[in-house]
């Protein structure tokens, strides 16, 4: 089937390497962010530098980042793992700061129940501050999520297969229907990520939808 | 590596002359400008209007996130397409790359506006109410002051998206400091790429160290602990 | 119920940490690389890339559709940028076909190449080809940079030749590919050559889009644009005449890894450029503008 004069089922091919190329660093930079974020937390003379310092990344434009990589880390310069290395440094600066108001947020009395009915520092934080957390990292993850589905799509630029490639091709010839089918899906698949999200939050708060209802 | 990027950064040669280092940054710079000016005369006053009213802020939060979904190339390319044949003169070349930005760089402000203004303390609006102040007088002596660490933060991190990706209007064939990421990437000189990427870095953070220190002198000091948070 | 809740979510959290923290950088690596040459199905696949600019897609989309046709497991990477970067490709194994042209291939290969006809090219081509790629027959069909403007300045400073712009060019914009900047078949070759001194070069990318507009709307006076471009002839821009062959014969040509060619691919092949004249090309330049460039292809392989 083609809509605007292009083929949907390549439009499918490239929207499945977008949503790996950008959801995978997702997940790679919220494990990432997390001990960095802790790290912040709980040393509080680490928190400035390491916020500034994730912070910074940012400052980076994503075209820039993208055709250096291959020189600094030594891929191959059309290698998909370039944008995936990208994304990942975006997320994490993104996430850090998320991730350290997040587990701040959680208030102290509650702390001190855990440690009062004997949790360890570490039992403590997967299964009493990182559960109260999940609202704030939500909430960073899908800014984060939306900015990298868009932000994946420069890598068109580089020659590296994703639905930026509609854009490109496109423009190259004049045609404004990729464009278009490439912006729209870049969208859908924006507002994917960001339902999955929010659906991952509903099932790791059930405690939040106790208190709506 | 790093010893060719210096060369390539501190080569004479490329200080000066059309298309040098400083003609370039200055481009780069003016195109921000222009983006970030366009882009706050449009989303502050949404934002306080949302903010003070607390009208239509569903409308608002989900228009921030989709503008945020909106891939800057893919627009990029549809205004280019669409403005080129119809514009005459640099403006045809021009408008699309500020279209882009301006787009890219209203969500931040208006987030920003929108939650600094609606955290500002209850007891403060309740106090202003108090003294029989307008609601067109507590926005503007009340709400905004208390309000601007948060409407700064929101500028700054709009400007910050917008001198990254002002590098991509080297696309579409204009200035900036994208040229050196572009040109460099065509004839494959690798440390004209990396010096145009670190002069992109240096030339935000730059910037942002003035937007601080214009925060520090604009905000109140009673504010300044949250502002500095 | 929340507590089990929670403590499932610590226990899943804490594996993936132990899990990404035992695979370490690796697991990031391979997974990058299947998804570059991956996909299809058992037998690997011959990765076909292109050029950024459509012509160079179209003719990529021809090669996949015949060796498609012919049973040959393909993938395409199409747009992938400049020869300056698709070439990189093609020598750590990120691509292993594509479409090339004699003329510029030859001295993107050899600084030092001087044969301007097409035969002599494709001689002086396979000379100076690495051992690890290979050309095949090349086609009729050719497709030429060259130096064009408008109508209107052509008649105003009487230039029919590149030459002709030599006077003028200290107070003329040129434009093109950001590449022209330092190739020598660019902006150096054309002050070699001819002696033109533009006031300035204005890189263009993303196909001649931008190059068209800016030439009409008077950004730039000269500009580079393919000889196959359908906007020549509609816009009735004017070709330069290159007496001098800056721009030598560029006939269009498969250029593929030596350890990928198989008898059946050298045959599929061959036959595609046996059949590619520039005439033919030029229409289907023409078709590309508003239809998908692999409907395009698919037709005229249909029709081989």
């Amino acid at each position: 089937m083609t809509v605007f004069g292009t083929d949907l089922s390549e439009v499918a091919d490239l929207a499945v390497s977008h949503a790996y190329l950008a959801g995978l660093p997702l997940v790679l930079g919220l494990l990432i962010s997390l001990p960095l974020g802790w790290l912040a937390l709980r040393r509080r003379w680490l928190y400035p530098p390491v916020i500034a310092g994730t912070g910074l990344l940012y400052t980076i434009p994503s075209l820039a980042l993208f055709v250096l990589l291959p020189g600094i880390i030594g891929t191959q310069i059309l290698d998909p793992v370039n944008v995936i290395v990208a994304m990942t440094l975006y997320t994490i600066a993104l996430l850090t700061r998320t991730v350290a108001d997040g587990l701040g947020s959680v208030p102290d009395p509650v702390r001190q129940a855990a440690t009062a009915i004997g949790y360890g520092p570490v039992r403590r934080f997967f299964v009493v501050e990182l559960p109260l957390a999940v609202p704030v990292i939500s909430a960073g993850l899908r800014v984060a999520a939306v900015s990298n589905v868009s932000m994946v799509s420069v890598a068109a630029l580089i020659g590296v297969s994703q639905l930026g490639m509609l854009f490109t091709d496109g423009f190259s010839r004049s045609a404004m229907g990729p464009i278009l089918v490439g912006v729209i899906a870049c969208v859908l698949l924006a507002i994917l990520f960001d339902l999955l999200i929010l659906l991952g939050t509903r099932v790791l708060t059930p405690w939040l939808r106790v208190v709506r209802a | 590596m790093i010893a060719t990027i210096w060369a390539w950064l501190t080569d004479p040669a490329n200080w000066s002359g059309a298309g040098s280092i400083p003609d370039q940054t200055l481009e780069h710079l003016r195109l921000s400008f222009i983006a970030l000016v366009v882009a706050a005369l449009i989303a502050i006053p949404i934002g306080l209007y949302v903010g003070h009213t607390g009208r239509g802020r569903v409308v608002l939060v989900n228009i921030v996130s989709a503008f945020r979904a909106i891939p800057s190339l893919g627009v990029l390319f549809i205004a280019a397409l669409l403005l080129l044949p119809r514009l005459k003169g640099e403006l045809a070349f021009e408008l699309p790359s500020l279209i882009v930005l301006v787009l890219l760089g209203m969500p931040p402000i208006l987030s920003g506006v929108y939650a600094g203004i609606q955290q500002v303390d209850p007891a403060a609006r309740d106090a202003a109410r108090g003294m029989g102040m307008t609601g067109q007088q507590r926005l503007w002596r009340v709400e905004v002051p208390c309000a601007l660490p948060l409407i700064f933060s929101g500028l700054r991190s709009s400007m910050l998206q917008i001198i990254a990706t002002a590098t991509i209007a080297a696309v579409v064939g204009l200035g900036g400091l994208g040229r050196f990421l572009i040109d460099g990437q065509a004839n494959r000189k690798y440390d004209e790429m990396a010096g145009g990427a670190i002069l992109v870095a240096v030339l935000a953070l730059l910037v942002d160290l003035v937007f601080a220190a214009l925060q520090r002198f604009a905000v109140s000091p009673g504010l300044a602990p949250a502002a500095r948070r | 119920m929340n507590r089990r809740h929670s403590t499932v979510l610590g226990l899943a959290l804490a594996g993936v940490l132990a899990l990404s923290a035992c695979g370490g950088g690796d697991p990031l690596d391979e997974e990058g690389g299947e998804e570059a040459t991956g996909g299809g199905g058992g037998e690997e696949a011959l990765v076909i890339g292109s050029a950024n600019f459509p012509e160079n897609v179209l003719l990529a989309e021809i090669y996949a559709a015949a060796l498609g046709d012919a049973g040959v497991p393909v993938e395409t990477n199409l747009n992938i940028g400049n020869r300056e970067a698709y070439m990189l490709g093609l020598e750590d194994g990120s691509i292993d076909l594509i479409p090339e042209y004699t003329g510029n291939l030859t001295l993107y290969l050899n600084e030092a190449a001087e044969e301007t006809e097409s035969e002599a090219v494709y001689a002086e081509l396979q000379e100076s080809l690495p051992d690890n790629l290979t050309v095949l027959d090349m086609a009729e069909a050719e497709d030429k940079d060259s130096v064009v403007v408008t109508r209107e300045t052509a008649d105003e400073l009487g230039l029919v030749a590149i030459g002709d712009l030599a006077p003028h060019a200290p107070n003329l914009v040129l434009g093109g590919p950001s590449e022209w900047r330092d190739r020598y078949t660019g902006v150096p070759g054309l002050k070699e050559v001819y002696g033109l001194e533009f006031s300035s070069f204005r890189p263009l990318d993303a196909g001649s889009t931008l190059t068209v507009e800016a030439l009409l709307n008077g950004q730039i006076d000269a500009a580079n644009i393919f000889t196959t471009d359908p906007a020549i002839a509609q816009n009735d821009f004017v070709v330069l005449e290159d007496p001098e062959a800056l721009f030598a014969a560029q006939n269009v040509v498969p250029l593929i890894s030596t350890e990928k060619v198989t008898p059946q691919i050298e045959e599929v092949l061959n036959n595609v450029s046996a059949n590619l004249t520039t005439e033919n090309l030029t229409d289907m330049m023409v078709q590309v503008q508003d239809t998908d460039p692999a409907e395009v292809a698919r037709e005229f392989v249909d029709a081989l």
